[in-house]
């Protein structure tokens, strides 16, 4: 069976260029704004969309990301409305793959079953959920497989080779390596080692390999694209909300056009990186 | 029909995955899984190695200033007029309270596993106290977590954790109190992977902690065992210890959990009351749920989004509770009741008036749940209350809440 998410990954690997996954956070600053980024995204150039399901305490993000999930839930943001946005954002957009991301809890008191058939229906094709580990895969992740979604493991520099096949084996959709040990935002690991970690992991899996944790820029996205399949932005997109809202939350500019503004250099410099590598 | 199957042994748990029963397990993102292995893989060298227990006990008998005694409370006990009651005194150790019966554990394992560096959180201080106390003796860099809100209120142990070299960093998230503290002790660990050892202060955390803390903290209850026995010739009628993240509660606890005429008896935070949202009542008026490594009983919204709670006392101020408690919540064996804010301030003063003991606010909550059930129990019955730590730190919030300045 093959998802949304797998098709975009081919039709960009027979394009020859990787893919750019953004990540916002759902219903930051409230429901409508958010939505109206999650609208623009493809238009600018996004390929797969990370939709950030708020969580009071995200043990593995920084300050930003901290901020932009408080901001959501402050403005009344659930797992229901979450899912709703996807729904919404599906009726307009049947291709762009939507990724939820976050982590367990709010999932585990809307009932793993319930939340998966909802999921469904609202148009999502893959999961990640930071604090689940392999260790961890009768919870959600089996249950997602059987159901049609993708569930999308993070690789870690601390995952070793050892390890990194229990990390695969039941990943679908794509990998995503964490260019770093450390939390969302931090500063952007050296760019050989993140290439190298990349190719240790293809030697395990057929899967794509996409990179996050730190690339704020479209140079830094263009770097990284020249090795990983896939380009992750999160903190910077997030930052880019964060900056045109006032000391009250009022908004001073559209968010949804600051996001796109950003989004479309980074798509840029990802369009850009295979070029740059062939050079 | 639905009558839920009585074990053969309460003390068995938690399994191979770390769980008891739906409780416990390893919720944690991939950068930590392979430090948790690591450090389980070291614990299950050490936990029967008779040179890390002898190193462990020459410490807890020379530097701690094991056992801790078992005192007949003569004071309270004719004051209350029923049961004979003993506090077993935690308050007594290094430190001033049971937590360094952990770190002394878990600085010796981070020994062991060659780690450069020690994290903590802490909450009412008295971890972070004995996190930068074993730290100085080890020679460690030591960084503590602490909520702002707590670190206002818990002044005196802010000053003694600067004093033993640690670095106190203030978290200013959520409300600023353990929970808080908790998640940003994690994002460092998750940072600094290579050296650093975080060392959790409680019974909670992903597996292993949540049984290797108890093994630490289990010499409360296997002392009190021993020393009830030889005081009064039998095993007492109840024990009470208050939970918080429950280490001193599981500590006490464990050793008598098949003794099975010996009715155990939690005390978590009730707060302003349980009907509001004033509370730490965690297992009276949570849900199981999923947090900071492990599921189990949380105060969490509809929406699964994690409470804040309150609390007189720094120590009980945590939405959650260790995995091993709701395990033994809902298979029955132990009780767990809420004392409120003023009935543990009630408590603090007559301990410090009938015993001359001031207790922790902490501990206050165990001995006014004792106050409640102590005096309709008959006078040969016995009763033991875990005095987990001593109340010098809680004067400032004890005067605030009469209206006294001090």
């Amino acid at each position: 069976m093959t998802t949304r998410i797998d098709r975009r990954m081919a039709k960009l690997k027979s394009e020859g260029r990787p893919a750019l996954v953004t990540y916002f956070m759902g219903g930051d600053p409230d429901y409508d704004t958010s939505l109206s980024i999650m609208k623009a995204l493809p238009g600018a150039g996004a390929d797969v969309i990370e939709l950030g399901m708020p969580f009071s305490d995200p043990m593995a993000d920084g300050p930003a990301i901290q901020a932009a999930g408080l901001r959501a839930l402050k403005g009344g943001q659930t797992l229901v409305k979450t899912l709703k946005m996807a729904a919404e954002f599906r009726a307009g957009d049947q291709d762009t793959p939507i990724v939820l991301m976050g982590y367990y809890n709010p999932i585990y008191i809307y009932g793993v079953e319930r939340f998966l058939t909802d999921a469904k229906a609202s148009g999502i094709d893959g999961l990640i959920v930071v604090d689940l580990p392999p260790e961890m895969d009768e919870e959600l992740c089996i249950p997602a497989l059987k159901a049609g979604i993708n569930f999308i493991r993070l690789a870690t520099p601390t995952t070793d080779d050892r390890r990194l096949p229990k990390v695969l084996q039941n990943t679908s959709g794509f990998v995503y390596y964490v260019s770093m040990t450390g939390i969302t935002g931090s500063a952007l690991a050296d760019t050989a080692k993140v290439a190298a970690a990349v190719k240790r992991i293809k030697g395990h899996t057929a899967l794509p390999v996409c990179v996050g944790f730190g690339v704020k820029t479209a140079e830094q996205a263009r770097t990284i694209g020249a090795s990983a399949d896939g380009v992750v932005v999160g903190t910077a997109i997030v930052n880019a909300v964060a900056n045109v809202l006032g000391p009250k939350g009022e908004k001073t500019a559209d968010p949804a056009e600051a996001v796109a503004t950003l989004v479309s250099g980074l798509a840029q410099g990802v369009r850009s990186a295979r070029l740059a590598a062939a050079e | 029909m639905n009558k839920p199957v009585i074990p053969n042994s309460f003390r068995t748990g938690p399994d191979e995955q770390g769980m008891f029963g739906i409780f416990g397990g390893r919720f944690v993102a991939e950068t930590l899984m392979p430090l948790i292995l690591d450090l389980e893989r070291h614990w299950n060298e050490v936990k029967d190695d008779p040179e890390f227990k002898a190193e462990l006990q020459n410490l807890s008998t020379h530097y701690a200033g094991r056992p801790s005694k078992l005192y007949f409370a003569e004071g309270l006990t004719k004051h209350l007029g029923g049961a004979k009651v003993y506090f077993k005194r935690e308050d007594l150790n290094h430190t001033g309270s049971h937590k360094i019966n952990n770190c002394l554990g878990q600085i010796l394992l981070a020994k062991r596993m060659g780690k450069k560096r020690i994290i903590a959180e802490t909450g009412a201080g008295q971890h972070g106290v004995a996190s930068a106390t074993v730290a100085a003796r080890f020679g460690y860099p030591c960084v503590v977590y602490m909520g702002a809100t707590d670190v206002a209120r818990q002044s005196p142990n802010v000053f003694r954790m600067k004093l033993l070299g640690a670095e106190v960093r203030p978290v200013t998230a959520g409300h600023g109190t353990l929970k808080d503290a908790m998640n940003e002790a994690l994002r460092d660990w998750v940072t600094n992977v290579e050296d650093t050892y975080y060392l959790i202060g409680t019974a909670a955390g992903p597996h292993p902690y949540p049984e290797l803390v108890r093994d630490f903290q289990s010499v409360i209850g296997s002392e009190a065992r021993a020393q009830v026995l030889e005081q009064e010739g039998r095993l007492p009628d109840t024990i009470i210890a208050a939970v918080g993240g429950g280490s001193n509660a599981i500590g006490l606890f464990h050793p008598f959990l098949d003794d099975k005429d010996v009715r155990i008896i939690g005390v978590e935070a009730g707060g302003r009351g349980l009907d509001g949202v004033e509370h730490c009542a965690s297992m009276n008026a949570g849900a199981p749920g999923v947090l900071h490594g492990n599921r189990t009983y949380l105060l969490q919204n509809a929406d699964g989004q994690i409470l804040d709670g309150h609390s007189i006392s720094a120590g009980l101020d945590y939405p959650g509770v260790g995995p091993e408690h709701s395990w033994l919540r809902d298979s029955g064996r132990v009780e767990y009741v809420p004392i409120l804010d003023d009935e543990a301030l009630e408590a603090f003063q007559l301990t410090t008036r009938v015993e001359g003991i001031i207790p922790a606010l902490e501990s206050a909550h165990a001995i006014a749940h004792a106050m409640k059930i102590v005096p309709s129990m008959d006078k040969d019955q016995i009763v033991i209350v875990n005095l987990s730590g001593r109340g010098d730190k809680d004067v400032h919030t004890v005067a605030s809440m009469l209206g006294m300045e001090i």
